[in-house]
């Protein structure tokens, strides 16, 4: 079973406090990987966070492949962060041979378009450049947006965070939210998209469970948006459900608790607003999840969302101190990370409630 | 000694003969006064010495033939006589000389169901856990109407919250298991009396919001003009009939029906017309349809729909107008191997105005058809249904208009498990029919029982109008066994849903399925296990 946690916090944090978040809860994430997304980021990206940011993992010539890629679309690299990676042969994981993170000044023409030709240039390239490394299996790319990096490997944490020296105090990667999770998805084969937190345009989630509307969801999603692909992992569905709801029909956060975890057709006819929730149902019935699951998603703000399927059969925990809000599958993970908050004020959610938490650490609980 | 004349007809060239005791008889003569085919009489025989005995004796005739539906054997207090099934029968061929057969009931032929070489293989175990049948609530219920894509739907966002700015389609919820199609007419009075109770209570004391569709043919002014009319689904057949009543009392409806069927074809006699034999046209039907006594005919197609855009137009249209726009109207066509084309057609439909597509396959019964038709027309319903589907995925429509099947289901006394099973592979929701005459006592079967539903002759006094045959059907307790049916029903899907770990129905699912046949499997795009 998976484990997945979240730190939101007002001051930059190190990806080491998210292993510290994640370590403990060991027993319950059989240590077969490693995966985060790091956004609002300080350190090394600090002065490039309006530019696009690639993330990815990839062979020598991939790396190569996706220069010329870049060069011939217009893209101008700006910073670039290089892992110091330990080479050590008992180290648990599987590495790739070159890790890429760096920021590109967007092509010239598009510097006058719209946020919305932009957002479509970095999907359409990140898909462009995954297909490229696809086609002789040269490696992943796993996000293309500004100030939004993601890291995933194969093995043990631990050993990986080792390996990028997460574990130092001068790590350069810093950032005020960070989206983590500890576990390939080894119920199918271990392919690196297949680990979550997954992310599209902004979009971040990772989702714990198993998803028993899979097929139903991602044969609603496929022609909805060319976003929607991959479907490596059951919990993909709902990262797009998310961007569907927020950001292609621009309808406001709720009403994706809504069409995920619809109300039973009783309890609805006792709402104010039924109608618009029996249209919600009946229309978007293919993206219901009915299976257990807890999700934690980030948007394109920074804030933080945590819902749970209907009969929530998943467990999440939420902590908070004056400076970070922490959220973990098992509340061990949130004693390692914060243990001196009022442990009185920890929440709990329950199966009808989407929580939110904004950058100031305002904490919302909608109950649908 | 008497001549032989091969030609005669002997018992043994009958489907069904009749085993006898004539020690156990006491003459009672029950069996006689009961047999609504007059097959077996009182005879009287020589004995030795001059002497005679009265004997019960089978009918050697074709007119006369025993149908094998047991009401003797049911009435008789000693035991004496039963039917039993005559692997000899000449009787198919000798009917035949006679013109083209009639009979009801289902294919005779077509045994095999796709749906049995099915299995519920995903079972939800560790990290997606089974739900527990008696302790979680499921949300059972399907549509009935147009469902848009949510590009479409009128919506505007104000603030933090959307509001309805526009009309949408009509839209009802109900159980996905729907009381089909059998008018009064085919159907005797009380049958449909008791199918009608039965929907009643299972709306209002157990809750579950099961509908029924009317059947050609109209409804009893009673009902048109209650409260209950929100249960009924009106159907509109070729023959029309019935409906010029239906009209002229829309004004003096208290609600509005469920919904409107247009039924195009039949999965028993696909392309083949309504029959309701005058022997049946009695003066109740006479007045609810609007007809004299007569033969009616429905033809094997709507007069003037030309086509499915057609159709789509005129009678979708003027149907959903009659009723202000504020109920669903369906249509029902028989399972064909044309049966995508013609859903693809209603999907794309500009209007948004097919509220469902009904599909009928060929284990569905009928109150009347040639057997010809009866045994070699039709189209099974599973990769039909799948197929379907699958188109509607393909472009992203899924859902839109809801599939309701039909067509056997409940043959083999499990119709949880076919509803599941096909709501896996893309159904909404099925239908029955044939399924509730038989809880209502009909005797027919799928091995040549009975099926006499065109003669007017019924012995369980479900497809008759002969008032004394009527009488033989307790009203009361038919409803009580089609209620307590549906619980069973209602309880198995539960069964069936917690396993795989879905609370609401698990529509397009086929990964919960599995097929032991390599064949089907395929077909179905389901995986293969052995
Ligand atoms: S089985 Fe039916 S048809 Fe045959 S003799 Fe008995 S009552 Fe008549
Ligand atoms: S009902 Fe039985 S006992 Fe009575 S006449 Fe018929 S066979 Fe004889
Ligand atoms: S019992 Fe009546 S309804 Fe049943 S098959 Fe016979 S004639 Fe038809």
């Amino acid at each position: 079973m998976c484990r997945i946690g979240a730190i939101k916090s007002t001051v930059p944090v190190k990806p080491k406090l998210a292993l510290k978040l994640m370590l403990p809860q060991q027993e319950g994430h059989d240590s077969s990987g490693f995966a985060m997304v790091m956004q609002d980021l300080y350190g090394v990206f600090a002065d490039s966070k309006e530019k696009p940011l690639l993330s990815m993992a990839c062979t020598a010539r991939g790396v190569q492949r996706i220069n010329e890629y870049m060069d011939r679309h217009g893209f101008v690299q700006l910073a670039q962060w290089v892992p110091d990676v330990v080479h050590d042969q008992a180290l648990a994981l599987q590495a790739m041979p070159r890790y890429v993170f760096r920021t590109y000044e967007y092509p010239e023409i598009y510097q006058y378009r719209s946020q919305k030709a932009r957002e479509d240039l970095l999907l359409d390239t990140r898909l462009a450049l995954r297909a490229l490394l696809a086609e002789e299996d040269d490696g992943y790319v796993y996000s293309f947006w500004p100030d939004v990096l993601t890291l995933k490997e194969i093995g043990d944490p631990a050993a990986i965070a080792t390996y990028f020296r997460l574990w130092d105090d001068d790590c350069r990667l810093v950032a005020k939210n960070i989206v983590v999770q500890c576990r390939q998805n080894t119920n199918y084969a271990i392919v690196r998209y297949a680990a979550h937190p997954f992310f599209l345009q902004g979009y971040t989630l990772c989702a714990n469970g198993e998803n028993t509307f899979f097929t139903k969801n991602r044969e609603f999603q496929i022609p909805l948006h060319r976003g929607y692909m991959g479907f490596e992992s059951d919990s993909q569905t709902l990262l797009y459900s998310l961007h569907y709801v927020l950001h292609e029909r621009q309808w406001p956060i709720q009403y994706f608790k809504h069409i995920i975890t619809p109300l039973p057709y009783e309890e609805i006819q006792h709402k104010n607003d039924a109608p618009l929730l029996m249209l919600l149902r009946e229309t978007l019935a293919n993206l219901e999840i009915n299976g257990p699951n807890t999700l934690i998603g980030m948007l394109p703000d920074g804030t933080m969302i945590n819902c749970c399927d209907a009969k929530k059969l998943r467990p999440i925990v939420i902590g908070k101190t004056p400076s970070c809000v922490v959220i973990s599958s098992e509340v061990c993970g949130i004693n390692a990370v914060i243990p001196q908050r009022d442990v009185g004020t920890d929440i709990y959610p329950t199966e009808r409630e989407l929580i939110t938490i904004t950058n100031d650490l305002e904490i919302t609980r909608w109950k649908q | 000694m008497e001549a032989i004349n091969t030609q005669d007809i002997a018992t043994n060239d009958l489907a069904w003969k009749i085993e006898y005791i004539p020690e156990r008889c006491t003459l009672c003569g029950s069996c006689v006064a009961a047999c609504t085919f007059a097959a077996i009489a009182f005879v009287r025989v020589d004995l030795p010495h001059k002497k005679t005995k009265l004997l019960i004796r089978q009918e050697p005739s074709l007119a006369h033939c025993c149908v094998g539906c047991g009401v003797c054997e049911k009435l008789c207090p000693s035991q004496a006589i039963r039917p039993i099934a005559n692997p000899h029968s000449r009787q198919h061929l000798l009917t035949s000389c006679s013109g083209p057969a009639r009979r009801g009931g289902r294919s005779n032929l077509q045994r095999q169901r796709t749906v049995d070489a099915l299995l519920v293989g995903r079972i939800s175990q560790m990290t997606d856990p089974s739900l527990d049948a008696e302790r979680h609530t499921f949300d059972i219920k399907a549509p009935l109407g147009r469902i848009l894509s949510p590009d479409k739907l009128p919506l505007q966002r104000i603030g933090d919250t959307l509001t309805i700015t526009g009309k949408t389609p009509p839209v009802r919820w109900i159980y996905p298991l729907l009381f089909s199609d059998m008018s009064i007419g085919a159907l005797s009075t009380h049958a449909w009396e008791a199918i009608a109770l039965a929907v009643a209570y299972l709306n209002e004391v157990c809750h579950i919001p099961v509908r029924m569709s009317s059947g050609e043919g109209g409804m009893p002014m009673k009902l048109i003009t209650s409260d209950k009319l929100k249960y009924m689904i009106l159907q509109i057949a070729s023959g029309h009939f019935g409906w010029d009543r239906i009209i002229r009392t829309i004004p003096h409806m208290p609600c509005d029906p469920a919904g409107i069927l247009i039924k195009i074809g039949q999965g028993a006699k696909p392309g083949d017309g309504g029959l309701l034999p005058e022997s049946k046209v009695e003066h109740h039907i006479q007045h609810i349809r609007g007809v004299p006594k007569t033969t009616l005919h429905s033809p094997p197609n709507h007069q003037g729909l030309y086509s499915i855009e057609e159709a789509v137009q005129k009678m979708h249209l003027s149907l959903h107008a009659a009723f202000g726009f504020r109920v669903p109207v369906a249509i029902k066509c028989a399972a064909s191997s044309t049966s995508v084309a013609v859903y693809n057609n209603l999907l794309r439909d500009p209007y948004n105005i097919c509220g469902g597509f009904f599909l009928d396959g060929v284990q569905g019964g009928t109150g009347a058809a040639n057997t010809v038709s009866l045994d070699h027309t039709g189209h099974p319903i599973a990769s039909t249904l799948r197929d379907c589907y699958r188109a509607a995925v393909a472009q992203g429509l899924q859902g839109q208009i809801p599939l309701w099947v039909g067509g056997g289901i409940g043959m083999t006394g499990q119709a949880a498990a076919d509803a599941f099973k096909l709501i896996c592979l893309g159904a909404n929701g099925v239908f029955i029919g044939k399924l509730l005459i038989q809880l209502l006592g009909c005797v027919g079967n799928e091995y040549g029982r009975c099926n006499q539903c065109s003669t007017g002759q019924c012995p369980t006094g479900i497809c008759t109008q002969d008032y004394r045959l009527m009488m033989r059907l307790d009203i009361d307790k038919g409803a009580e066994a089609i209620v307590n049916y549906v619980l069973t029903f209602d309880s198995e899907l539960r069964k069936l849903m917690a396993p795989v770990g879905n609370s609401s129905l698990p529509v397009g699912r086929a990964d919960a399925l599995i097929s032991t046949d390599a064949a089907i499997a395929k077909q179905l795009g389901i995986q293969y296990a052995c």
